[in-house]
């Protein structure tokens, strides 16, 4: 199972996760991005507007898949998380390594 | 109140041989009915229309259950004779419960409580919570106990609710309860307390008569044969029920229910937690990877250990506690695993780990709390984290001592009391006299309320299946149930003589001689029985009702079974007591009677040409012809009830 993709930029894909980031789904977002890579895509943004919850697996998943991105030469980013999700990332200082953008679109605006 | 009406008890020896007479002839009684729907069974079905045939026998089949069932009660209708003196020295809280009634109604009730002779303190139990109710009741010398705030928000649960308030509020030995127009006699207290020497008697409960019914009874509202020889025969087998007023009560009975009653239900609520929990773990490890199977057999594993703990009899706070504990390290453990990974995922990223914060402490507890712990994956083991309350804290108070399973607290009440191995008393002596509803609208709204609460503790408590009862006692709950299933019966009897005589269509046999003298001797047997039993009493009201009211038994049946398992509401009325005169004649009451009349009465002229014209056969016809004016008879007192503009003090009272 994977989370679906849509394409932004004819080389940025937003992988648009919904529901619960956790235990059970860190390795769905991990599929998902190894697909993605596999399939060529460079530029990666995690869509958590629809996620409700994440927990420390969900942050490793995130971590891991920033690091399957650069291993294949492109980056990730998120973007649309809610205040749980902002809360993790602050409570680890992962913000520090994957800024929050307030939407897809603003992720890769650089 | 000057008179008490106590019936005519004419001594120890003139009961038992009356009770002699009595079951000798309830036995002859049942030989022949048995004896008639043995025969239906075995030899009489028309199974050519076995549609209505076996309907049919059905329906007699329930009739001849129900029978035995009135017979097993009044065998020991043995009325009661002068009660012991009562206690010395018990001190007795006077309870008077309201909802809605106008103020000079609970006022005069209250008024006469007061006057009790027995030293007492009488409280208004006032669930409408009313200022100038508690001015009043506070300027006569009573006590005023209304819902607090810890209500707020949680389930009332009607009357038992405010009783529940109340007795958490007071402190007497004794408790007697008097709906708000129940006007007591002065010596209720004397003439009841005396049971109670007995330590194992819980509840003393005596009849509800009512000052506002003409003799004619239009509605139905007294209720001589229950209570008269059926709490009677309930007495005789250690099952006199509890009617909700003009009952007094041991405060200790209430309470062991009320404890008892709570460490079952958080039993209950724990194991039936953790067992969801434990499903939803299961379903869980089906969908996720392999990565979380093992945290998620650990959850499974430490699940199971609890309940097999509870199963053992361990105590629930040191289970639950141990439970809690054991998921707290399996989080975070969980949390360790998550964050060393992302330590090296960071390190071969190329960020320098020690920058960030991920190996504090601080943030592996906070990272592993209940609130984001991943065990929360399994959304179930949240959910059982705080299921685990010991505190009972869906309900205003922890200890509830009446029954809230039922709109009819009393009756839930006292079939536990007697589970729990209490007796009971019924005392045949008025001692309080209240207002019936005077309008059919309302009287119907109460008697479906009675019914709809019967049914609920039929499907939630069945008396057959509930541990502590004698068998006798669940004969005696298993009657007044099985009663009101007869709204289904009545539906067949109509419909086969409609049948027979519109269309003929037979659903016995034959009509002849075999059928007569089987049936007919029953038949005679069956009505005499209820007069015998009932001592000259006026039941015809009664069982006209019983058959008149289908459409009532009828709903009472489904609501309750569809509230029971399917979670809907009843739609529950608290019965007014003041301003329950009908305006009009509301036809739309008894439709469903109505048009059945109807169709009785076209079968009558349908079936009378036929018999004219010589299609019919003769006897077959007359027996359906008496069997339709039987029904129409019955329904008739449907047609004084939609009348009836309320009770007129000029005529006599009976």
């Amino acid at each position: 199972m994977s989370y679906p993709i849509d394409e932004l930029d004819p080389d940025v894909g937003v992988i648009r996760v919904d529901g619960r980031l956790n235990m059970v789904t860190a390795g769905q977002l991990k599929d998902t991005v190894i697909e993605a890579v596999a399939a060529g895509r460079q530029r990666l943004v995690i869509d958590l507007t629809k996620a409700t919850f994440m927990d420390s697996s969900g942050l490793g998943a995130l971590i891991g898949a920033l690091k399957t991105a650069r291993a294949a030469g492109g980056d990730l980013r998120i973007a649309g998380a809610n205040e749980q999700v902002l809360m993790v990332l602050q409570l680890s200082n992962m913000d520090r390594i994957l800024r929050p953008y307030e939407t897809p679109e603003s992720a890769f605006a650089d | 109140m000057t008179t008490r009406r106590s019936r005519d008890y004419r001594g120890e020896q003139a009961e038992s041989r009356r009770l002699l007479w009595l079951r000798i002839w309830t036995v002859l009684t049942l030989a022949l009915g048995f004896n008639y729907v043995g025969w239906r069974w075995l030899a009489s079905i028309n199974w050519s229309a076995w549609w209505i045939a076996v309907p049919l026998v059905l329906a007699e089949t329930y009739s001849i259950i129900d029978l035995t069932l009135f017979s097993l009660t009044i065998w020991r209708s043995r009325q009661r004779g002068e009660p012991p003196p009562p206690l010395d020295d018990a001190t007795v809280d006077v309870f008077i419960t309201t909802y809605n009634e106008p103020p000079e109604l609970v006022l005069n009730t209250l008024q006469a409580a007061i006057t009790i002779s027995y030293p007492h303190q009488t409280w208004v139990l006032d669930d409408g919570d009313r200022e100038e109710l508690r001015a009043a009741t506070e300027q006569l010398g009573a006590g005023y106990i209304t819902r607090g705030d810890e209500w707020h928000g949680k389930p009332r649960h009607a009357k038992a609710g405010n009783l529940n308030n109340a007795l958490m509020q007071t402190h007497g030995e004794f408790i007697l309860v008097l709906d708000a127009d129940m006007v007591a006699d002065p010596a209720i207290l004397d003439r009841t307390l005396g049971y109670f020497a007995d330590e194992k008697v819980a509840l003393v409960q005596t009849p509800q008569h009512f000052i506002n019914v003409p003799a004619s009874d239009p509605l139905g509202s007294q209720a001589p044969l229950f209570y008269g020889p059926i709490q009677e025969g309930k007495d005789g087998w250690g099952a006199a029920f509890f009617c909700g007023s003009n009952a007094v009560l041991r405060r200790e009975a209430l309470m062991d229910l009320g404890i008892t009653g709570y460490v079952a239900a958080t039993q209950r609520t724990v194991v039936n937690r953790l067992k969801e929990a434990r499903g939803l773990v299961w379903r869980t490890m089906r969908r996720a990877d392999a990565a979380s199977a093992p945290i998620l057999t650990k959850t499974r594993d430490a699940i199971d250990h609890a309940l097999g703990e509870i199963g053992r009899g361990e105590p629930i706070a040191e289970v639950t506690y141990e439970l809690q504990r054991d998921l707290h390290q399996l989080s975070h453990a969980q949390v360790g695993t998550d964050l060393a990974q992302l330590a090296s995922d960071l390190d071969e990223l190329g960020f320098d780990q020690s920058a960030f914060n991920i190996d504090s402490d601080e943030v592996i507890a906070r990272l592993a709390a209940i609130d984001i712990s991943p065990l929360n994956a399994v959304e179930a083991v949240e959910r059982t984290l705080r299921a685990i309350d010991i505190g009972r804290s869906d309900e205003a108070q922890a200890v509830l001592p009446m029954a809230t399973i039922s709109v009819t607290e009393d009756m839930a009440t006292a079939m536990r009391l007697h589970a729990r191995g209490w007796t009971s008393v019924y005392s045949n002596e008025t001692l309080a006299e209240g207002l019936a509803p005077e309008g059919l609208s309302v009287s119907l709204t109460q008697r479906l309320r009675w019914a709809q609460g019967t049914m609920q503790v039929f499907f939630r408590e069945n008396p057959l299946v509930v541990r502590g009862l004698t068998l006798p006692q669940r004969m005696m709950y298993l009657s007044t149930m099985w009663s009101y299933l007869s709204g289904f019966a009545t539906v067949v009897y109509l419909l086969a003589p409609i049948l027979f005589l519109t269309a003929g269509v037979l659903p016995v046999n034959s009509y002849a001689a075999p059928f007569f003298l089987r049936f007919l001797p029953f038949m005679v047997a069956n009505q005499l029985l209820f007069v015998f039993a009932s001592r000259g009493l006026p039941t015809w009201r009664g069982q006209q009702y019983t058959l008149a009211l289908f459409p009532v038994w009828i709903k009472a049946c489904w609501t309750a079974a569809a509230n029971v398992w399917a979670g809907r509401p009843l739609g529950f009325a608290v019965t007014p007591k003041a301003n329950t005169r009908a305006t009009s004649v509301q036809w739309g009451l008894i439709g469903w009677q109505l048009a059945a009349s109807i169709a009785l009465i076209i079968s009558i002229v349908v079936g009378t040409i036929w018999l004219v014209v010589g299609h019919a056969e003769p006897i077959g016809t007359l027996i359906n012809l008496a069997w339709v004016v039987f029904d129409l008879v019955s329904m008739s007192a449907l047609v004084g009830a939609v009348r009836y503009r309320g009770f007129d003090a000029s005529e006599e009272t009976p």
